[in-house]
């Protein structure tokens, strides 16, 4: 078999190799990488440095994918030099390798612009993986940092620098940021939301020198003014990496050229990816790269023919709450150009088309990126818009959720990044068995690049898939034939207040010990807690606030906030341990105390005598904050977890929620109180608060994830009320957080909570006000139950002795 | 009815209909047995309280239909024949009693005492528990 040899181990040269193997295995393949690290998804880096993914999360092929598929992997060697007539490569390792057809996937190399001191202790680039984790071990609290330009990877890179902890500075050459991508408009609009974040931007600065004795201090700029600097990050631009073709004797430009089959001037080697050039244009984005691969994977395996023809390319700015989409060109300047606008300083969102002909030639998005796959589309397609004219940038509202994706034709491409069509989708699903989003992930790649199109993977999977499990997960119980979201939507829109009525409407009319406690919960949702509670359809533990036993007494724990009490406290539970003979008191695992083996009988009196309220331990809804000591006594805690605790634990105790929540707060990373296994964790650190979510410790074991880092106690008591309540509004009953998150996908909580617009984040918090205002301790009912016989037994009127 | 009809049986004024809530159970003492009285909207209708799985209080579960829910581990009983409904393998029931509401008032039809007599208890074979959906284990 031919050799097959492939210089670079990135995103381009194996997704090119996953080309190959497509076809008949026609080549023994040694794949060189300079980074030692198996294929990983570069794009996501700056998830990585913003610490919502872990190296491990963003692998795209595994040492055993390597190895299943044979082929020779020569990690950390890096190829010196060509020879096109022997047709060998050298290393740096001194090994020759012969090959009979060369791939070169080198990509680019970070461009460093001449500025004098660059070579300084602290100054840093970001490009891999190494890069990343360079950048991770210098961040920090009061760590200053400048990024030198404010293009997309500049931009990434410093809300990334800027979550970890430092103080961060954009540097940028030109009078607006991302000017090859935005107009001076979308530009303004960016750079207002960079400084939302916190993130200081400094226009039209030219760097001249990079201060400091060995070690960065500070930036100087050809203005005369400098900044104070702890690292500097030079992210101002890339340029293919062509020395190897070159000194090999190749033609080269810009970039390595090749013709519209991939090939170089040499007949046995190829090129691909960033490196290359073609038509005069180079490309550093992932949807050109994977199209390039597949023409050469037909030209290289013998069956020349595709042509690579450009690449329509988009580019989409990574950072959580900051939606940036740009296509096409989106200059006015050519005649018969129109341009088509729309603005609202307030929400924070410009969108700009332009068109030429009645067909689309470019678009801008900033704050609202919703409709980009349309546009992606229309520029691909060319489309003759004049029928859409008037709702260019106003999508009609769609007849239901499904119909987008029925409607689509099968050419049109879903995940953009990878350039998988809804025709290949279905294609996996019919021909491959593909029936989760697991393995069409690993069947067709959708989805695996910037992961914006997960949704629409998901809604074609239910749409073809009768199996699809979020379907069948969906039906509530066989009373009512319906999913809880389609319930919702009924409750809301018919106006229905009760769980009988609901029975009586949609369902049986019978109702089980699984509709009724969900429909409960969701009548109490959809109203804020203004309901007719019907105490019938609810666990005995909610008729009477608290947890039954296994032999039909109850335990009950009294609320301690933030796990801490007083002397008075204490004597009171001793004293009604005694008086009623409770036979266990114990510490539980929530840092409080619960009486065990109480009768029913007793509770209303056991409540009176504690004077303290509900714990709510019994039921689905808030249980508690554990907090460790935090600033008061604590010789480690850097911010107050105790007090933060407390105030959580009072904003959200007596609330109901899908299934229980339980919350943590610590006072430094020590994480005494265990926040990171938390449904909600507040972790302090020097400065900044880390809000996590979707923590567990129970029957399953998952770190949280990180909702947002913030600065002050307030504003993580904030973003942890509006993932509260939106857990509450969206979750299915009985769905703890974590599998809440891992079904919706954290990115999506982010965007529709902390980073949703301020009118969305209002509705949460308004609902979430109306629902605390009717919410009471339930454990006042002790002085006027609901019902007369609710805590008693029936006295009989006659006895009958025996 | 399975209990023995040889026993002697009196029927008892016991309380006021409104004392029991709609689909809810009631527990009442009477004549040695602990009876779960349910109100199911268009009767009444009482069992022994206790689940035969493992003695659960079963005026404490909720209304489906006419069964009830033992708020235990989920057995089903159906409230007229006494019979768990979902537990395919194994036929256990509870004992039921008459009951009836005359002028505004629950009354049972109960055993009266002759001797020594102890209730009847329906055998226990499963140790399986069963889903529980809304059940919590604890803080």
């Amino acid at each position: 078999m031919n050799r097959l040899v492939v210089v670079g181990n990135g995103m381009a040269g194996v997704a090119c190799v996953e080309q190959i193997l497509k076809h008949a295995p026609k080549f023994d393949v040694t794949v060189f990488g300079d980074e030692t690290h198996v294929n990983y998804n570069r794009i996501l880096l700056s998830s990585v440095l913003a610490g919502e993914k872990s190296a491990d999360d963003i692998v795209l092929n595994s040492l055993e994918w390597y190895e299943q598929n044979n082929i020779e992997l020569r990690l950390g060697v890096r190829i010196t030099r060509v020879e096109p007539i022997d047709k060998t490569v050298t290393a740096d390792d001194g090994s020759v390798t012969s090959f009979d057809k060369l791939l070169l996937a080198t990509g680019s190399n970070p461009l460093l612009p001449p500025i004098e001191g660059s070579e300084k202790d602290g100054v840093h680039v970001f490009r891999n993986l190494d890069d990343t984790r360079a950048l991770l071990a210098r961040a920090g609290q009061r760590i200053k940092a400048v990024v030198i330009g404010g293009g997309l990877l500049g931009l990434e890179a410093a809300r990334g620098l800027q979550v970890q902890g430092c103080e961060v500075t954009v540097v940028h050459l030109m009078d607006t940021l991302m000017e090859r991508q935005l107009d001076f408009t979308g530009g303004g609009y960016l750079k207002s939301k960079m400084e939302c974040l916190g993130v200081r931007v400094l226009l039209d600065r030219s760097t001249s020198a990079i201060l400091g004795n060995g070690k960065v201090e500070g930036v100087a700029f050809k203005d005369g003014t400098a900044i104070d600097a702890d690292i500097v990050v030079i992210a101002a631009g890339i340029r293919p990496n062509v020395e190897l073709a070159r000194n090999a004797g190749l033609q080269v430009n810009r970039g390595i050229v090749v013709n519209d089959f991939m090939e170089t001037s040499h007949p046995d080697i190829f090129a691909v990816g960033e490196c290359v050039e073609h038509n005069g244009l180079c490309y550093g984005l992932v949807a050109p790269l994977l199209e390039q691969g597949k023409i050469l994977a037909a030209t290289i395996t013998g069956n020349k023919g595709p042509r690579y023809e450009g690449t329509v390319t988009a580019a989409k700015l990574k950072i959580m709450g900051v939606d940036v989409f740009s296509a096409g060109d989106f200059s006015e300047k050519s005649p018969g150009t129109d341009a088509v606008r729309y603005e609202d300083a307030a929400l924070g969102v410009y969108k700009k088309l332009t068109l030429r002909d009645g067909k689309l030639t470019g678009a801008i998005l900033v704050g609202d990126t919703t409709d980009s796959h349309r546009y992606m589309d229309w520029l691909r397609t060319q489309e003759d818009l004049a029928p859409y004219r008037k709702q260019l940038l106003f999508p009609g509202p769609s007849e239901d959720a499904g119909s987008d994706i029925a409607e689509m034709p099968d050419t049109k491409v879903v995940c953009g990044c990878i350039g998988v069509t809804k025709g290949a989708i279905i294609e996996a699903i019919h021909k491959k068995g593909v029936n989760t989003l697991a393995q069409l992930k690993e069947c067709t790649r959708a989805s695996t690049g910037c992961g914006s199109c997960t949704e629409h993977c998901q809604q074609l999977l239910k749409a073809v898939v009768p199996e699809f499990r979020e379907e069948s997960q969906n039906i509530l119980c066989k009373c009512l034939p319906y999913g809880e979201e389609k319930l919702r939507d009924l409750v809301r829109g018919q106006r229905i207040f009760s769980v009988q009525e609901v029975l009586d409407i949609y369902g049986n009319g019978l109702g089980c010990e699984i509709c009724k406690p969900a429909l409960s919960y969701m009548m109490d949702v959809v109203w804020c807690g203004d309901h007719d509670e019907d105490r019938s359809a609810r666990f005995i533990n909610d008729r009477v606030h608290a947890n039954i036993q296994k032999d039909g007494t109850f335990s009950v724990v009294p609320r301690m906030r933030g796990g801490v009490t007083s002397a008075k406290e204490l004597r009171r539970i001793a004293d009604v341990a005694e008086k009623y003979n409770v036979p266990m008191v114990k510490v539980t695992g929530s840092q409080r105390i619960d009486l065990l083996g109480v009768k029913k009988s007793d509770l209303p009196k056991i409540w009176a005598d504690l004077g303290m309220a509900s714990g709510q331990a019994y039921t689905k809804g808030v249980r508690m904050v554990k907090t460790c000591v935090g600033t008061d006594f604590c010789r480690f805690g850097v911010q107050d977890s105790t007090k933060a605790g407390i105030e959580l634990e009072r904003r959200l105790e007596h609330l109901f929620t899908p299934a229980k929540v339980k919350m943590g707060a610590v006072g430094c990373p020590r994480n005494c109180a265990e926040a990171t296994v938390k449904d909600i964790g507040l972790i302090g650190q020097e400065g900044t608060w880390q809000v996590v979510v979707g923590g567990a410790a129970g029957k399953k074991v998952r770190k949280a994830d990180l909702l947002i880092t913030v600065e002050s106690t307030e504003e993580a008591l904030q973003a942890s009320t509006l993932f509260f309540q939106y857990y509450r509004e969206n979750a299915n009953f009985l769905e703890r957080t974590y599998d809440f998150i891992e079904r919706v996908g954290i990115e999506k909580v982010r965007r529709e909570t902390v980073y949703a617009p301020l009118a969305v984040q209002q509705g949460l918090r308004e609902r979430l006000r109306k629902s605390k205002r009717l919410a009471r301790d339930a454990w006042l009912e002790g002085d006027e139950p609901r019902h007369p016989t609710q805590f008693v037994q029936i006295e009989p009127i006659e006895k009958v002795y025996r | 009815m399975n209990y023995d009809n040889s026993e002697t049986k009196k029927w008892v004024r016991i309380t006021e209909a409104e004392n029991i809530p709609l689909r809810e159970g009631r527990v009442v003492q009477m004549a040695g047995h602990d009876i779960a009285i349910f109100n199911l909207g268009n009767r009444f209708v009482a069992v022994e309280n206790k689940c035969p799985h493992r003695g659960g209080p079963l005026a404490d579960g909720i209304v489906s239909g006419r069964s009830v829910v033992c708020p235990l581990h989920a057995w089903k009983i159906d409230l007229e024949s006494g019979q768990v409904t979902n537990r395919l393998e194994e036929n256990p029931c509870v004992k039921t009693f008459a009951i009836t509401v005359r002028d505004g008032v629950v009354m049972l039809e109960v055993p009266v005492p002759e001797e020594h007599h102890v209730a009847l208890q329906p055998p226990c074979i499963s140790q399986n528990a069963a889903r529980l959906p809304a059940m919590s284990a604890g803080d």
